[in-house]
């Protein structure tokens, strides 16, 4: 099992959708909440998922097809 | 021995152990070094530091190592008074703190050293970086100076005139082929993966504390007081934060008056998530997708950024973003007034200086420091335009004739 801490950022057209309900239920990835700020027009969610990496990866791949943001939580990493 | 106590989540406070870890396991928030303030207050002063090297080694007691430090004799470089810059912006006191005069040309050098030597500390055998150029070059440097492996991992996009000034200090170079978010996914995959230390990953939080000396040095170099006010680039965020935690310490250490220094963010228009929170009161930066000339600052997702912003609101300063053309604009400024050619991110200061002064924030009067913290020619190519020689004969009369010199 494998283990990712990343952040999402929603859109507005997206913060109605649950998003994190299908990543699980789709990926059978695990999702674990930290930490979050989600409002009517916009939102951010910082988690920690676990599970296959394979399921990880096709599950990251849908949710940023879906129009939304993924970053690793430590922030960009290449520097200049 | 250091002061390090432990490592402290910024968010919810947890501590951990010092070692080679970035991220709270509780909240996913960046870790800081902690010190036990009331050993060092025994120890460091003015007097104690003043004999130290002429290097960022000087400030040994405020750093988080315990080995013998890996230095190529990075820091204490140049606080000049910039007095033809300031005539032509309208400032009266400006300070440039010119750390293109590092080893590998770029105040990285600072948070490198503190990182490699850590990493020794903490028994890794290769040190490793992404990086789209003075990062990269600063940590195969100090791999070569240290006798350790380097490897380090560069977005194939990256022009090939910046891989000599990585590769001339052989290190495991690797191009990525890949946009720069894939770059950003492969090393947090990497990191979990191999006993690796990551400059800015797993060690994170002691090559940030390498920053600080930025700060330590110039209030030494004012004869032991802080500016009142500071302009400094942000891309993490991570070095704004840590000039204002040097500041800080000093006063809280009492080798400086309380410091009341306004700290102002400068960014590129092009990658500004910091400035755009700033300006919309926001608490929390959004990322963006960046678009600069400014390379080395080109972080739409910045680290820290949300540490910076507070500090930036806390202090009273404020933050600006300035276009590609003034940053180039503000390059061609500095050259000419002050002899220092810097890379894009000078000119992103430089343009954001002018623009304070103009409107006010800053004050005629104010003593301010600009940081400028990488030098131009890795990147020279940005400002190409510049050359416009007089094409002449080799005759007296042919350069007379195009200097116009009457016959």
């Amino acid at each position: 099992m494998a283990k990712r801490q990343v952040m999402f950022t929603f859109p507005q057209e997206r913060v109605k959708e649950p998003i994190i309900y299908n990543l699980g239920q789709q990926f059978k990835v695990v999702t674990n909440i930290r930490r979050a700020d989600v409002t009517e027009a916009k939102g951010w969610v910082v988690l920690e998922l676990e599970g296959d990496e394979k399921d990880i990866e096709r599950g990251l791949a849908w949710v940023s097809s879906k129009g939304i943001r993924v970053d690793p939580v430590i922030g960009d990493i290449v520097e200049g | 021995m250091s002061y390090a106590r432990a490592l402290r989540c910024r968010k919810c406070g947890q501590e951990y152990p010092v070692q080679p870890m970035s991220v709270c396991e509780f909240c996913l928030s960046p870790l800081e070094v902690v010190y036990d303030y009331k050993a060092m207050a025994k120890t460091v002063n003015r007097d104690k530091v003043a004999k130290g090297p002429l290097s960022m080694w000087r400030y040994r007691d405020f750093l988080p190592t315990e080995v013998k430090e890996i230095d190529l004799g990075t820091g204490f470089t140049p606080l000049v008074k910039a007095d033809n810059l300031g005539r032509e912006i309208g400032l009266d006191r400006l300070y440039i703190k010119n750390d293109c005069l590092n080893p590998t040309y770029s105040f990285k050098d600072r948070p490198v050293s503190v990182a490699v030597t850590k990493a020794r500390e903490f028994g890794f055998d290769t040190i490793a970086c992404a990086s789209t150029g003075n990062l990269a070059a600063s940590v195969a440097a100090h791999a070569a100076k240290a006798n350790m492996k380097a490897c380090v991992f560069v977005p194939a996009s990256v022009e090939p005139g910046k891989l000599i000034g990585i590769a001339v200090y052989n290190p495991v170079l690797m191009t990525v082929e890949g946009s720069y978010d894939d770059v950003n996914r492969l090393c947090a995959l990497l990191v979990q993966r191999y006993h690796w230390g990551f400059v800015n990953i797993n060690l994170r939080p002691y090559y940030a504390e390498g920053s600080k000396t930025l700060g330590y040095e110039v209030a030494e170099q004012l004869g032991w007081r802080a500016p009142d006010c500071v302009v400094a680039p942000a891309a993490s965020g991570l070095m704004f934060t840590r000039i204002w935690k040097a500041l800080d310490e000093l006063s809280m250490l009492g080798l400086i008056e309380p410091a009341n220094t306004h700290m102002f963010v400068a960014q590129a228009a092009g990658s500004s998530p910091i400035v755009n929170a700033f300006e919309a009161g926001s608490l929390h930066v959004l990322p963006v997708v960046p678009d600069t000339i400014a390379k080395s600052i080109a972080i739409g997702n910045p680290t820290d950024g949300q540490y910076a912003l507070r500090i930036a609101r806390q202090t009273g300063g404020g933050a600006g973003a300035v276009t590609d053309e003034e940053v180039l604009a503000g390059m061609k400024l500095l050259a000419q007034t002050e002899g220092i050619f810097a890379e894009a991110v000078g000119g992103v200061v430089v343009g954001v200086v002018k623009k304070l002064a103009a409107s006010g924030a800053i004050k005629r009067n104010d003593l301010t420091v600009a940081y400028i913290t990488g030098a131009g020619p890795r990147t020279q190519d940005t400002v190409a335009d510049v050359v416009r020689p007089l094409v002449v004969r080799p005759t007296v009369e042919s350069v007379e004739e195009v200097l116009g010199v009457p016959a």
